[in-house]
C-alpha cells in the first residue's frame, strides 16, 4: 500500500488532574490513506476526540500531556513542530470541521469575512480575487444565493448553513486532511443527509483525505471506507468498513452494533452492554472492557491485548478472537 | 377498553411581542389542531424534527404550558377545565420524563430526599412507610437502595435517567410523557434505558406518549406513531405500517435521511432540500410544500386534511397516488457473523 497520508503512531495522551495522572488515550495507531474517509467511532470517553484534538494539537497542555507517539503527516511529525509552523497547516493542509459551527465560527464577523481571512492567512489572496475565491467555495458546498449569504453574520444562517460555512471554510487551502468531529451530530436527520451527501460529494471532486470522529454507527456506515473502533483510550478493532460490521471481532464492537436500534427490526428488545466504562485513574493492567465482558478470564484480566491481524487488513485487540461455537 | 387519553383539536400558538409597548408583531404556531388518542400500555410515538413543535405538545398535553385551545381527555376527565388545585391532584396521574434529568433534580437534595417530596405531597406514602417506598421505587428502576443516598452529580447519564424515570413513577402514573428521554445516552446505555421504559410498561400498564427524533428508537419502543411538521401532525399509523407502507413524502424523506449502520443497505439517494421554514411565517397550503418532490398546484394553495389513506392516517392531497422508489427494506437484524457471536456472549452472560 502507498505511504499513508496520515499516519498515528502509538499516540499516548496523559491528563494530569488533581494531582492525578489517567492516560486519556493510549498506543493509538492508525493510517488514513489519500482520497479516504476514516471513521473513528465511540461513545463517550473511549478518547476519539482527545485522539483528534492531539493531531490538530489544540489540546491545552497542561493539563494534557502527550506523552509518546507520532503524528505524521506527509512524512513530518506534527508533534514536533513549533507553534508558529502548526498555525500554519490548521487551515491550511489540514481543514478542521466541529460539531457546533456556532462556537467556531466567530459571531462578529460576516461569514465571507472569515473565509476571505483564511484564504489570505494561507493562500495570500486578496481584495476582488479572495472575494471570488470565497463565493466560489459557498458555491461549492451548495450555500443558495452564496453571493448574498457572503455578507451574513453567522447568526442569520441556520444549522446546516453554518455547517456548510464551516466545510467552506475548512476547505478553503485545499487541504490534504480534513477532520471533521461530529459535524452532523447537532443536526436534524434530514439536515445530517444534506451534508453527509454534499461531504461524500466533495471528497470526490477534490480528493481530499477525511477523518471522520463519531458516534454513530449509521454514519459510518453510510460515509467511511476505514473504521477505528475506541473504547476508553484504545483502538479495540479497526478495518475495512464491510468487514467491520460484516465480521466484528471484538465482543464491545458486537455489544455497540447490537445496541443500535434498527429501524427494520420491529419491537424486539435491544441489546445492551450491562456496567459503564472504568473511571480513566484506575490502573488497569488488563483488557479495558474485561469488567463488561462475558468471555474475561484470568488471561484478559492480567493481560493487555495487542492488536492482531484476523483477516488481512482487519486487526483486533481481544484474546478471545475469533469467538466462535462452543466459546 | 376505553382510551386513557384523548386529544382533541389541541393547539397551541405563543404570541410574538417586540418593543416597549409589548406589540405583538406575530404568533408562533408551535401546536395546531392535534388530535390522537392513547390506550392502556399503549406507546404513541411523536416524531419530527426540530421546531416541528413535539416538546411543545408533549408539555401542552400536561398544561405544563396552557393550550390556546382544544381539550384533554385523561380517564374520561376533562384537564383542560380543571383549576389550579384540581389539575396538581391530576398530575399525579400524568407525569414527564426529560432528555436531561440533571436540570429538573435539585442538586442539593439526595435521591432520597428528591423522591420522598413528591410521595409525601401526594399522601402516596406516610413518614413511617417512605423508606421502603423510595427503595422500591429506585431498585425497579434498576438501581440499587444504596444510591438513594448519593447527589445527583454522582450518577452517570444513564442512571440519572433511572432517577428521573424513579421520580416520575413515584405517584403512581398511568401516563408518562417521555421527551427525548434517550437522545442524550450512548448507545449501549440508550438500550438498557429503552428496555427498562419497556419492562415497566408491561409491570405497570403505563401508556407512554414518546417524543423523539430518533427514528430507530422509536421502531424499538412504539405501537403507534405520529409524525409532526410545522406544528401538526402529518402521519400517523401503526408502527409497522408507517415504516413499511409511509404515505406523507415528509415520512418517506425522514426514513430515507435515517443513516443505517450496514453498509451493505447504506444508499447514497439524493436528500430532500432545503430546511424547515419559520413557525412564524408558515407556506400556504400543505406547510411541507416548499420542500416536497410531489408538490403541486393544489399543494400551494389548499391545505390538505388529515384523512385515511390505507391503514394510516395522513395529510397530503396526494397520499393515495401509487409510491414511485420505494424504500429498500434492509433485511434482519444484522450480519449473520455479528448474531452468531452475540448469541455466544449473550449465553456466556445468561450463563454467569
Amino acid at each position: 500500500m502507498a505511504e499513508p497520508l496520515l499516519s498515528v503512531r502509538s499516540l499516548e495522551v496523559r491528563f494530569r488532574l488533581d494531582g492525578r495522572s489517567m492516560r486519556a488515550v493510549d498506543d493509538v495507531s492508525f493510517d488514513l490513506q489519500k482520497g479516504q474517509t476514516l471513521g473513528i467511532v465511540g461513545e463517550s470517553g473511549c478518547g476519539k476526540s482527545v485522539t483528534s484534538l492531539s493531531i490538530m494539537r489544540l489540546l491545552p497542555s497542561p493539563p494534557a500531556q502527550v506523552a509518546a507517539g507520532e503524528v505524521l503527516l506527509e512524512g513530518r511529525d506534527l508533534l514536533k513542530l513549533s507553534e508558529r509552523e502548526m498555525r500554519k497547516l490548521r487551515g491550511g493542509r489540514i481543514g478542521m470541521i466541529f460539531q457546533e459551527p456556532m462556537t467556531s465560527l466567530n459571531p462578529v464577523y460576516t461569514c465571507g469575512d472569515q473565509i476571505i481571512e483564511g484564504l489570505r492567512v494561507h493562500s495570500g489572496l486578496s481584495g476582488k480575487a479572495a472575494r471570488d475565491r470565497a463565493i466560489e467555495l459557498l458555491e461549492l458546498v451548495r450555500l443558495p444565493s452564496p453571493e448574498k449569504r457572503i455578507d451574513d453574520y453567522p447568526h442569520q444562517l441556520s444549522g446546516g448553513q453554518r455547517q456548510r460555512v464551516m466545510i467552506a471554510l475548512a476547505l478553503a487551502n485545499d487541504p490534504a486532511v480534513l477532520i471533521a468531529d461530529e459535524p452532523t451530530t447537532a443536526l436534524d436527520v434530514t439536515i445530517q443527509s444534506q451534508i453527509l451527501d454534499l461531504m461524500r460529494d466533495l471528497q470526490e471532486r477534490t480528493g481530499t483525505a477525511i477523518m471522520l470522529i463519531t458516534h454513530d454507527l449509521g454514519v459510518v456506515a453510510e460515509t467511511c471506507q476505514q473504521v477505528v473502533v475506541m473504547y476508553a483510550g484504545s483502538v479495540i478493532e479497526r478495518g475495512p468498513v464491510d468487514k467491520i460490521f460484516a465480521d466484528p471481532q471484538h465482543p464491545y464492537t458486537i455489544g455497540l452494533m447490537a445496541a443500535v436500534p434498527r429501524m427494520d427490526a420491529g419491537r424486539a428488545r435491544l441489546a445492551s452492554i450491562p456496567g459503564s466504562l472504568p473511571p480513566p485513574w484506575q490502573n488497569i493492567p488488563g483488557c479495558r472492557f474485561a469488567s463488561r465482558c462475558p468471555l474475561a478470564d484470568n488471561r484478559c484480566q492480567a493481560e493487555m491485548p495487542r492488536l492482531r491481524e484476523v483477516t488481512p487488513g482487519h486487526d483486533v485487540a481481544c484474546w478471545k478472537a475469533p469467538i466462535e461455537g462452543a466459546g | 377498553m376505553a382510551d386513557l387519553l384523548e386529544i382533541q383539536g389541541l393547539t397551541k400558538h405563543f404570541p410574538v411581542r417586540r418593543g416597549v409597548l409589548r406589540r405583538q408583531i406575530g404568533t408562533v404556531q408551535a401546536v395546531t389542531d392535534v388530535s390522537f388518542t392513547l390506550k392502556r400500555d399503549e406507546t404513541l410515538a411523536i416524531v419530527g424534527e426540530s421546531g416541528c413543535g413535539k416538546s411543545t405538545l408533549g408539555r401542552a398535553i400536561l398544561r405544563l404550558l396552557e393550550p390556546s385551545a382544544g381539550t384533554i381527555r385523561l380517564g374520561g376527565e376533562d384537564v383542560t377545565s380543571l383549576d389550579r388545585r384540581a389539575l396538581r391532584a391530576a398530575r399525579k396521574r400524568m407525569q414527564i420524563i426529560f432528555q436531561d434529568p440533571y436540570g429538573s433534580l435539585n442538586p442539593r437534595m439526595t435521591v432520597r430526599e428528591a423522591l420522598s417530596e413528591p410521595l409525601l405531597l401526594h399522601g402516596m406514602a406516610t413518614p413511617a412507610t417512605i423508606r421502603g417506598e423510595v427503595d422500591r421505587l429506585i431498585t425497579m428502576c434498576g438501581l440499587s437502595a444504596w444510591h438513594a443516598e448519593r447527589y445527583p452529580h454522582e450518577f452517570s447519564g444513564g442512571q440519572r435517567q433511572r432517577v428521573g424515570i424513579a421520580r416520575a413513577l413515584a405517584t403512581r402514573p398511568s401516563l408518562i410523557v417521555c421527551d427525548e428521554p434517550v437522545s442524550a445516552l450512548d448507545v449501549s446505555v440508550q438500550a438498557q434505558i429503552v428496555n427498562l421504559l419497556q419492562d415497566l410498561q408491561r409491570e405497570l400498564g403505563l401508556a407512554y406518549v414518546f417524543i423523539s427524533h430518533d427514528l430507530g428508537v422509536v421502531r424499538h419502543i412504539a405501537n403507534r406513531v405520529a409524525v409532526m411538521y410545522l406544528g401538526r401532525i402529518v402521519e400517523e399509523a401503526q408502527t409497522d405500517q408507517l415504516y413499511g407502507n409511509p404515505r406523507h413524502p415528509y415520512t418517506r424523506a425522514l426514513l430515507a435521511a435515517a443513516p443505517r449502520a450496514d453498509p451493505a443497505t447504506a444508499r447514497h439517494k439524493p436528500p430532500i432540500e432545503g430546511g424547515t421554514p419559520s413557525a412564524m411565517a408558515l407556506p400556504s397550503g400543505c406547510a411541507f410544500h416548499p420542500r416536497c418532490p410531489l408538490a403541486i398546484e393544489r399543494c400551494r394553495t389548499e391545505r390538505p386534511e388529515i384523512r385515511a389513506v390505507d391503514r394510516n392516517r395522513v395529510a397530503c392531497h396526494r397520499a393515495d397516488e401509487p409510491v414511485t422508489g420505494t424504500l429498500d427494506q434492509a433485511p434482519g437484524q444484522g450480519s449473520p457473523a455479528l448474531l452468531r457471536r452475540l448469541a455466544i456472549l449473550e449465553r456466556r452472560r445468561a450463563a454467569g
